[in-house]
């Protein structure tokens, strides 16, 4: 397939398609972080993901239209607000959630899927109700759209290094406030031993409480950088649900590191194979990958190493 | 919705026509003036059109709408909803037909096909449905066929589709898919010498089936050359790796039939990755006015859109049909292709139940072909014999406000043929 390129062809589009696989990897991580910190360190099989990214999503489309109508010379830093914004509200949302919802069925693991799956139905409606069933058409400033001209045949995407930049900014903070944090001690301390946990002083429902809005908050960014790249509609959640639990399962849900080893894993695989092959053929032998991998290493890629 | 089933006329008792006019008067204010002659207005007798039990009385016509108001689909059939119920307030106020008031049963599909043969049951056996307009997806017409064939009912589909079916009781009112894509492929071949194309889409039937008689064409009649051809899984939000590999490739065209979320994805990936199509043509099946509100007009400006009907048409019928589109459903509701065939779904029935003189599914079923509709927003059309539309094919291209500007059409009406033969 390559006789008919050039050399110079061929060499921008390697760098262009090494490109792609790390945006690839970047949006992986960045809808798996939220879920892997609830369902990794929680437990709690949280099927309204995608719901709360899609939160974080129309708060975005919420704000870009009060500032085109009312800061229309600030629209050009808005996405910042948004981001905010995003993370609050959807925050917000997931500590109501879990006090109403989740934090009864501690105890029933498989319990909380039901409980989410048809929360995930709720919010749906309630998003199709109130912003109507057609997509909405986020406008985004004017710097963040179209591409870096690197040479004259390579080009970068700039929202594709915005997303980047994004990923690896989460990422920092969420291991800094895993590993240095107090409350990422606590909720170390919680997922290992709860009944021990608590015996020495820590507040789990608290903790637990906390560890649910992070999460969710940290879906709500993911959906407001996606209005970059995808679609804004009620059940756009849906798309981004199977990746992302496909990748925190994969990583080993209680390994945050094990997260990004598999965001990256899957993201290489798929996006090489989608230029080598044929979009439906690259998740075919993806997925089959998966699960040849995960039955012989049903733990995922890394475990946590914990008595039980 | 289910306001409009609780309302459905047991007797004619004394307070059927007070409340029928206030029903009218919240339904069609302008047309107050005429309501008295309305109630008044008769028809011929009930027993003469209707010889097999379908819910008619001396005032009133049953009707069911079948679309998606909840679940996925429900973007895409809300337009189509829209447009039904104004046609069928549009014929209320101009007298009904054949004398008699159209009721609606709505039942909703929810986006699951087993819903819609289930609810299709539902308006063809227990409501008596004369006829129903709906179904969105080829999966869900596909499903309810069996039923409307069974239970002798008549459906109007209203969505461009990929062909290879025919029946005796479904008008089809959008286009097939030679209907929709050959004359735009000549379009673009002759216009812009263009030569080689990279077909992509999503992966099901309507995709597949529309690319394989692209290919047939470009490769038979254009002497083109196919570069490359794609299909991604519905719900794909990825395509950064074929657009790379588009570059590569450098087509002259790019044919997309890409839908719903993933459509979205993909316009936006292609601008982010400094595709500008303004220079490189792109020519889509499956972008409507409709899918251009989530895409956002910026982000596929310069693309061609091969349609029947576009809102920026220019022509009387046109204009009348989207002020009172607006009137409806207020200002800012854009009107796609699919939008506009749903609305000629009751005005053919009217017209075909005029000329057969009778509501029976038989009858209109056969008085279909020939029927022409001399007010439709896209221009003239007619059923043909194999119960499509004779219809244009037209070639937008779009601008940054969501509109099209309408830039071709064919002379002729194009010949519907859901059995293309050569390109199967």
């Amino acid at each position: 397939m390559f006789g008919d390129y050039s050399l110079s062809d061929l060499g921008s589009i390697f760098v262009m398609q090494g490109f792609a696989g790390l945006i690839l990897f970047s949006v992986f991580v960045l809808m798996a972080l939220g879920l892997a910190i609830i369902f990794g360190q929680m437990g709690v099989i949280n099927m309204a993901h995608g719901e709360f990214m899609i939160l974080g999503a129309y708060v975005t489309y919420l704000t870009a239209t009060f500032f085109q109508n009312h800061l229309p010379g600030l629209f050009d830093a808005y996405f910042f607000v948004a981001m905010v914004l995003a993370f609050l509200a959807a925050g917000a949302l997931g500590m109501a959630v879990e006090w109403l919802l989740i934090r009864h069925l501690y105890r029933r693991p498989l319990d909380t899927l039901l409980a989410t799956w048809g929360l995930s139905l709720i919010l749906q409606q309630a998003y199709r109700s109130s912003f109507g069933a057609r997509e909405v058409g986020v406008d985004l400033p004017g710097w963040m759209i179209g591409s870096l001209q690197a040479t004259e045949t390579i080009e970068i995407q700039i929202n594709g290094l915005f997303i980047m930049a994004l990923t690896v900014l989460i990422t920092i903070a969420v291991g800094l406030m895993m590993f240095r944090s107090r409350w990422g001690q606590q909720v170390r301390a919680v997922v290992q031993n709860r009944v021990m946990a608590g015996a020495v002083g820590i507040d789990t429902g608290r903790v637990d409480r906390l560890t649910f809005g992070i999460g969710c908050g940290i879906a709500g960014i993911a959906g407001s950088a996606f209005t970059m790249i995808g679609s804004t509609g009620p059940t756009s959640g849906q798309l981004y649900i199977v990746n992302t639990f496909l990748i925190v399962v994969f990583g080993g849900a209680q390994s945050l590191l094990g997260t990004i080893a598999s965001a990256f894993t899957i993201s290489q695989t798929q996006s090489t194979l989608e230029f080598f092959t044929s979009g439906s053929m690259a998740s075919v032998i993806t997925l089959l990958g998966v699960v040849g991998i995960l039955m012989l290493r049903p733990q995922g890629l890394f475990t946590l190493k914990i008595r039980r | 919705m289910s306001g409009e089933k609780d309302s459905r006329p047991r007797a004619e008792g004394p307070d059927s026509s007070l409340r029928r006019r206030l029903l009218m008067g919240m339904a069609a204010l302008p047309a107050m003036a005429a309501a008295p002659r309305l109630a008044a207005a008769a028809g011929p007798a009930t027993a003469a059109v209707n010889t097999t039990g379908l819910a008619i009385t001396d005032s009133e016509v049953t009707v069911g709408i079948l679309h998606s108001v909840t679940g996925t689909m429900a973007i895409s059939e809300t337009g189509s909803i829209q447009a039904e119920k104004l046609a069928i307030e549009q014929i209320n106020a101009m007298g009904g037909v054949l004398g008699r008031r159209i009721k609606v049963i709505q039942e909703d599909g929810g986006s699951d096909w087993p819903t819609f043969a289930e609810k299709a049951k539902k308006l063809l056996v227990n409501d008596k449905c004369a006829a129903v307009f709906g179904c969105w997806t080829s999966a869900s017409r596909k499903a309810v066929l069996p039923v409307f064939e069974q239970y002798n009912g008549m459906l109007y589909y209203p969505t461009f589709y990929e062909g290879l079916e025919q029946s005796k009781n479904v008008i089809y009112t959008g286009q097939e898919a030679t209907q929709q894509i050959l004359a735009g492929l000549n379009w673009i071949n002759k216009e812009r010498g263009s030569k080689s194309f990279f077909l992509i889409g999503s992966d099901y039937i309507w995709p597949r089936t529309s690319n394989k008689i692209a290919r047939k064409h470009i490769e038979a009649v254009l002497k083109g050359r196919v570069v490359g051809e794609e299909y991604f899984p519905l719900g794909h939000t990825q395509f950064n790796s074929v657009i790379n590999k588009i570059k590569l490739s450098k087509p002259d065209v790019i044919f997309a039939d890409v839908v719903g979320g993933s459509n979205v994805a993909f316009y936006k990936q292609l601008k982010a990755a400094g595709v500008d199509l303004s220079r490189q043509a792109l020519m889509t099946i499956s972008v409507t006015e409709d899918e251009i509100d989530g895409i956002g007009g910026e982000n596929i400006a310069g693309a061609f859109a091969c349609m029947k009907y576009f809102q920026s048409l220019q022509n009387e019928n046109n204009t009348r049909f989207v002020e009172a589109f607006h009137r409806m459903w207020g200002p800012k509701t854009v009107i796609g292709d699919v939008t506009q065939a749903a609305y000629l779904g009751p005005w053919l029935w009217k017209l075909t139940a005029e000329k057969a003189e009778s509501f029976d599914v038989d009858k209109i079923a056969a008085a279909s072909a020939g029927i022409e509709f001399k007010g439709a927003p896209e221009g003239y059309v007619r059923i043909h014999p194999n119960h499509h539309l004779w219809s244009k094919t037209r070639v937008g291209r779009a601008r940054t406000d969501g509109q099209f500007d309408v830039i071709y059409e064919t002379a002729e009406l194009m010949e519907p043929d859901p059995f293309p033969k050569g390109y199967q």
